[in-house]
């Protein structure tokens, strides 16, 4: 392929784009997951590719199934996921630790410190001590590459899954990368039955149990030697222990002093951290988020600093690093901004939920939300949504609501709202406990044909693959039905009118219904060039400034607060007037079904 | 040039600043320096605010820029440069897009866009360039010009030659847009601004 950044061998690459690059040179040929921040781009791009196989998987549990299944037969394989859809692959994941692998198995976790894109900051090193799997952190791109070429030698060398993991500031970073030859991955897939390996029963596990400890030991052994643990002398009054981008921070913060740079996280080296330990003079553990080496290094005895200076919430920088191991402020003069109006993303001008969400805030709904695009909902003036907690969970939230409250305090009041994307990845078993369990609740499913937020992935129901191949769309509906749902219903969301009059209907109904409300994302590119030239415009003079569009939140309608006297020229005390920005209507028509004077209307028939 | 130079480039959610960053990157590699670029991705597109950092320099550490140490903010909206200036050091340059976008809370009358900011922007930099690369990038044809414009502008304080940036903007852009984006460039590059410098 080519390289859009490319000078001689290097290209700036960022963590995923590196990631990418390393799974094909590796070999890998099978490569599954699911789209999560900051980990989406590398199967996008790894999916381009020659000789590979990428796929979106519904899930982040059925994504390692696959490369599982890879790696038994014998590939190669990779699996990617954020931090929080670990957690749904954790099942398999704790298993795969005792199967081991054939061919070479990594999984890619990347973790958000600091939230940028998620819902909450876990720290997936844990998984790696409690999985007993070995972890890897590379600090930046160049690392990231280095680092999973030799996670796939040492996977099938140890015979063990291994993670790798990233962060934010490595999966999005970019920096020069080499590139090179891919490599033919050293076995050929084929049909091996070794049961004893392979089939977890009691008997078996026990036995693959103790070589899971003995694998451990040997990796110990790793990572006494192994060139990803190194220590950088200089200085030894402070000495520092960190992994991953933290050690770049500290590296800036702090040229002059020693440093034990950790690139195998999991297990540690205890005789190297030893050896650094006793030869500095304070020891100092920069990690983000939880005390995870430090509580390691003070159990081997090592006396240490680290939480009691570095915040265990959020990503630090160097300043952060330097302004906590010094204990003052930093010197440079830094200009107080003091307070501006906040530019939090928002639904996109001509974006389908936002029909939706003024409905439900109009009805004044209690609404059990979802992860995606749509969490948006929640941001005033639309404030149409109540809970946010996983992938999948307003679902079941909504039917806990229900069963707590009883359904005559929740019909008409209380509902789920949840992706299409999302529905796939975890919906489908909550709709299944509420049609089982005799449930009433009503679930709205938001399918603008696309996985919006992390950048339009396809997903089951888009009617392509990950690679663009063209597909049999999975029919929502028919799924909904198939599960139990007797009252399903399609509703587009631009019509906001039909679209109240299908949620009074079903949330009033004594029994479980889905309300698709399907229209297309406006940011795919087909919907990006029906946008030329249907846009609507405002008519200022019909305008009685009632503010009803403005309560849409769209970023393209404008309001003009009236000065005294504007408003008397006019001839009434209206408070202002509205204004469609051209440059960002998209054409959806909301706003103009909200207008009860007629003062907003296409500009096609603005012309005539 | 020992040390490492620091560059922000910030402005909202879809105006292009990612591809600006990512051709500042690619210069400061033809260049022959190391550089680090960081940027977010997901939630933080969707019409937000929006910033990126680039680090150059013959060895870079952390990726991200400290507040009160870079060398330049490159704004593609002014009130968002106004948001950013923290990160400018006493000596910094500021380059800004004059284009106002209005935060929703503004558009819906809830809020007000603040007044004077270009004089707030010339109290706390050295040195203040204006620019109108909306009504450029217009008069080009293309309101998605704004960030070549902005690139431009910039490639003026940064020493490499203007060979290097046309390389990279040749390379990254498909070959249909490619001479229009070149054309941006040089107009930011030679553009008689409205320069501020403190008296």
């Amino acid at each position: 392929m080519r390289y859009k950044n490319c000078v001689e061998s290097y290209a700036v690459l960022s963590g995923n784009e590196a990631i990418a690059q390393a799974a094909y040179e590796a070999g890998v040929t099978v490569a599954s997951g699911y789209p999560g921040t900051p980990s989406s781009e590398i199967l996008a791009r790894f999916a381009e590719y020659p000789d590979v196989y990428a796929e979106w998987a519904p899930n982040e549990k059925v994504a390692l199934e696959v490369a599982l299944g890879a790696s038994f037969a014998g590939a190669r394989a990779l699996m990617t996921t954020k931090h929080v859809g670990l957690n749904v692959a954790a099942d398999p994941l704790f298993t795969a630790s005792y199967t081991g692998v054939r061919g070479g198995l990594v999984v890619i976790n990347a973790d958000d410190p600091s939230m940028h894109s998620s819902q909450n900051e876990q720290d997936n090193r844990h998984y790696a001590r409690a999985a007993k799997l070995p972890m890897l952190e590379p600090c930046d791109a160049a690392e990231a590459k280095q680092f999973l070429k030799l996670a796939f030698h040492y996977s099938e060398q140890y015979d063990t899954p291994i993670l790798l993991r990233t962060t934010t500031r490595v999966s999005h970073v970019k920096s020069p990368v080499l590139i090179e030859e891919r490599q033919k991955a050293p076995i050929a897939p084929e049909i091996v039955r070794q049961s004893g390996k392979f089939v977890m029963l009691p008997a078996n596990a026990r036995r693959r149990r103790l070589d899971v400890e003995t694998r451990m030991g040997n990796l110990r052994a790793l990572a006494e030697n192994c060139g990803m643990n190194r220590i950088e002398w200089h200085d030894r009054k402070v000495g520092f222990i960190t992994a991953g981008v933290s050690y770049l921070h500290v590296r800036e913060a702090f040229p002059e002093a020693s440093v034990l740079k950790l690139g195998m996280v999991w297990p540690l080296p205890a005789d190297l951290i030893r050896q650094f330990a006793v030869e500095v003079e304070k020891l100092i553990i920069v990690e983000e988020l939880d005390p995870f080496l430090e509580t390691e290094i003070k159990s081997l005895g090592i006396a240490c600093l680290g939480k009691d200076l570095i915040s265990p919430i959020g990503e630090l920088n160097a300043a952060s690093v330097r302004q906590a191991v010094l204990g003052k402020p930093p010197a440079e003069k830094i200009f107080a901004v003091g307070s501006l109006p906040p530019r939090p993303p928002a639904l996109c001008p001509g974006c389908p939920h936002r029909g939706l969400f003024y409905v439900l805030s109009k009805m004044k709904c209690f609404v059990a939300g979802d992860i995606g695009c749509y969490t948006l909902g929640a941001a005033p003036p639309l404030s149409a949504m109540h809970t946010c907690v996983c992938m999948g969970a307003g679902i079941g939230i909504a039917h806990g609501f229900e069963k707590a409250l009883g359904a005559e305090k929740t019909l008409g009041s209380v509902v789920a709202v949840i992706g299409d994307s999302t529905f796939f990845h975890s919906g489908i078993t909550g709709l299944v406990d509420i049609a089982y369990n005799k449930g009433c609740s009503t679930v709205i499913i938001l399918d603008n044909r696309t996985t919006g937020m992390t950048g339009h992935q396809e997903h089951p129901s888009t009617g392509h693959t990950l690679s663009g191949g063209k597909v049999v769309p999975i029919d929502i509906a028919a799924v909904c039905k198939a599960v139990g749902i007797d009252h399903v219903v399609t509703v587009d969301p631009n019509d906001i009118q039909a679209t109240e009059d299908a949620i009074r209907r079903e949330t009033n109904r004594p029994q479980p219904s889905v309300i698709i409300a399907k229209a297309s994302c406006v940011l795919l590119p087909d919907m990006k060039r029906k946008a030329d030239g249907n846009r609507y415009v405002s008519i200022i003079e019909k305008c009685a400034g009632c503010r009803a569009c403005i309560r849409l939140g769209c970023p393209a309608v404008h309001w003009t607060a009236s000065g005294s006297n504007a408003a008397a020229s006019q001839g009434r005390s209206r408070r202002g007037f509205s204004r469609i920005v051209q440059s960002l209507c998209y054409g959806c028509g909301q706003c103009a079904s909200l207008c009860k004077f007629g003062a907003i209307t296409s500009k096609d028939t603005a012309n005539e | 040039m020992n040390k490492t130079t620091s560059i922000v480039i910030c402005g909202v959610g879809g105006q292009g600043i990612l591809l600006a960053s990512e051709i500042i990157s690619d210069t400061c590699l033809r260049a022959g320096f190391m550089v680090r670029q960081s940027e977010v991705h997901g939630m933080a597109q969707r019409g937000g605010s929006v910033v990126s950092h680039v680090r150059f320099g013959q060895e870079v550490f952390s990726p991200l820029i400290d507040n009160g140490t870079a060398d330049f903010i490159v704004s593609f909206e002014l009130l968002e440069a106004l948001r950013y200036l923290p990160f400018v050091r006493e000596e910094g340059i500021v380059i800004t897009n004059t284009q106002r976008i209005l935060p929703v809370s503004v558009a819906s009358g809830d809020a007000s866009y603040p007044a004077n900011i270009l004089d707030t922007l010339l109290d706390h930099s050295a040195h203040l360039v204006a620019v109108d690369a909306h009504a450029e990038a217009l008069a080009l044809g293309d309101p998605r010009m704004i960030n070549m414009v902005l690139i431009g502008a910039l490639s003026r304080y940064v020493p490499f030659d203007a060979g290097l940036w046309i390389e990279s903007i040749e390379n990254r852009m498909p070959e249909s847009i490619a001479s229009l984006n070149i054309r941006a460039f040089n107009v930011g590059r030679s553009l008689p601004y409205e320069h501020m410098t403190k008296a």
